[in-house]
Parts: structure tokens; sequence; C-alpha cells
């Protein structure tokens, strides 16, 4: 399968690049990681990116290319999706209010309502 | 996040406060009364009522299914939230409560100085019955009375009727929204 993962720079973010690697080290998928531009995340683009880079290198995945989109998050991810030919586009998906429940934001409605793939929700 | 959300202007208030007991639209006796943090007795109600909530009516995944799961959810949340619960016949039937929006609830000197998540939940047999508003606005007289000010909740957007009541008693949407609607409150309070 040819996935394309997309992440911002949120802690989620590290987990759902934790997750797919695991699944794309085990199923050897193909796999191109993409940094959107979220300048109000945990991390900035260049950091997410070095994290990404590496994560991948140590997991013996070093011909799996990143990238860094510019541009709306949720627009850029499903306009690179659109120009590829991928089967599964992976996001992290949801995060926990102080209650326990589960959030959705904005950039997640977006590529799941625009995505032209199969849209795969990393909790 | 803490301090992000926009708050409406005006403060609203006052509300009734606990305990108090009413009649619902069915003329159902119904008591209601703040818990504080859950002692045992109050927690085992409470975790009676969620065993018999229908699932179809969960919201953004709460409550969870299942006692142990259910169990694990409110002692996550107990010790530092508020609650008010009300009750038929010695049966809790409706569950509001107020969560910290805080990673460290112990450090909180002045409950005005942080946001506090809402979640209300009534057993399907006693909604449309008019206990909704009457726990909602205690739960907010309840709050007021401890100098909680800022409250926010979020709402699947579909979910008219509860947009609507809580807009009755005073909310209004930040502007945030995705699938779900952000809302939030200021309350009146003494000090």
């Amino acid at each position: 399968m040819n996935v394309l993962l997309g992440l911002g720079g949120s802690d989620e973010s590290v987990k759902t690049l934790q997750r797919t690697i695991e699944r794309t080290t085990d199923v050897g998928d193909d796999l191109t990681v993409v940094i959107v531009d979220k300048p109000e995340s945990k991390r900035s683009q260049d950091e997410m990116y070095q994290q990404a880079r590496e994560a991948l290198d140590e997991a013996g995945l070093e011909d799996r290319p990143v990238e860094k989109l510019e541009g709306d998050p949720g627009s850029a991810l499903v306009d690179y999706a659109e120009q590829g030919e991928y089967d599964q586009l992976v996001i992290g998906g949801g995060t926990l209010s102080p209650m326990g429940k589960i959030q959705l934001g904005p950039i997640t409605e977006f590529v799941l309502l625009n995505a032209p793939t199969t849209v795969k929700l990393v909790r | 996040m803490s301090g992000s959300r926009q708050y409406p202007d005006e403060p609203s208030g006052p509300f009734p406060a606990p305990p108090t007991t009413i009649e619902d639209r069915e003329d159902r006796p119904i008591e209601i009364r703040a818990v504080g943090s859950f002692d045992e007795g109050a927690l085992e109600d409470v975790v009676e009522m969620y065993l018999a909530f229908d699932p179809a009516d969960r919201a953004q995944g709460i409550p969870p299914t299942g006692e142990s799961r259910i169990r694990n959810w409110l002692e996550t949340i107990g010790e530092d939230s508020v609650n008010v619960v009300a009750s038929h016949d010695g049966d809790a039937i409706g569950h509001a409560m107020l969560v910290p929006d805080t990673d460290d609830p112990s450090a909180i000197e002045d409950n005005a100085d942080i946001e506090w998540e809402l979640a209300i939940f009534v057993l399907q047999a006693y909604q449309q019955a008019g206990i909704g508003t009457v726990l909602l606005e205690n739960l907010l007289g309840h709050a007021a009375e401890i100098g909680i000010e800022r409250v926010w909740l979020t709402v699947e957007r579909w979910n008219n009727p509860a947009i609507a009541l809580y807009e009755r008693v005073g909310f209004e949407s930040t502007g945030t929204e995705s699938f779900e609607q952000e809302m939030a409150i200021l309350l009146e309070t003494e000090g």
C-alpha cells in the first residue's frame, strides 16, 4: 500500500509518526511523510521535520521521503494527496478534553471531508 | 489552552443552587443535590446511572461503556470535579459536572483563575421532562457559589436541542467549531 502521512507538530503527531513507522516496518508499505506548517504547534515545522527524518532513519526506513508543506495545513495536505497515487492518508485523530471528550479539530474535519483517499485517524 | 477562549461580555445569573426538589413534567419528584467530590455512596449511585445509559446518547466518547471504564473515567475526573446529581426515588437519573481545565488541579488557588469544562447527562427515560435545564442551572448556581466564573463546553454541532438548552441559560458560541461547537458562559459571582 502507498501511504501518505501528514503531521503537524503536536504530541499526537509524534505518536502518529511512531505508530505509522511500526506499521510500515511490519508490512513494508510505501510511505511519504509530509510536515504541514502549523505555527501554533508545540514543535516548529523544522523541528518536526528533523524528528521525523531521524525516527525513519532509526527504523531503517532511510528511503522513505519527508517533505515540508507550505500554506493552510488541511488544504496543502489534500492537494498533495491528490497529486500522488496514494491508497491511504494518515493523520492524528483527536485530542482529549479535560472531561475526556474526544475532539476533532478543523484540520481533521477538512481532511476527512476533502481527501480523495481513505483517511486513517490514529488515536 | 487556558485563557484562550472567547467569553461573553455580560455575565449570566443568578442561577438557583442546590439542594432543591422539583416536579418534572411527568409529575415525578426530582431531588437535586451537589455532591462535591465523589464520596463512596455518590460515586456508586452515578456508576449505576451510567451503566443504565443508552450508548446511542454518548457524545464524543463519553460516557464510556462497561463498569470498569465508567469507574475509571469518573475516578479520573472525580477528585477535582464539581458535581450535581438529580435523583428520583433514591436513584441517580441525571449528572452534571465541571472539570478544571488545568494540568495541575492541586495548584488551584482561586476557582476564578481557571476555566472549567462542563458536561451533563440525563437518563433516557427522564429526558424531555425539564430536568436537564434545572440540573444545568443548579450546577451553574453551585459553581457561582464556589467562585467559578468561566465555564465552557463542546457539543456536537448537529445536536440542536442541546445547543438551544445551552443558549437559553446564557452560553454563547466561541467561534471555534469543527465537528464540535464550542460554547462558553461567564458567571455572575459575589466576589
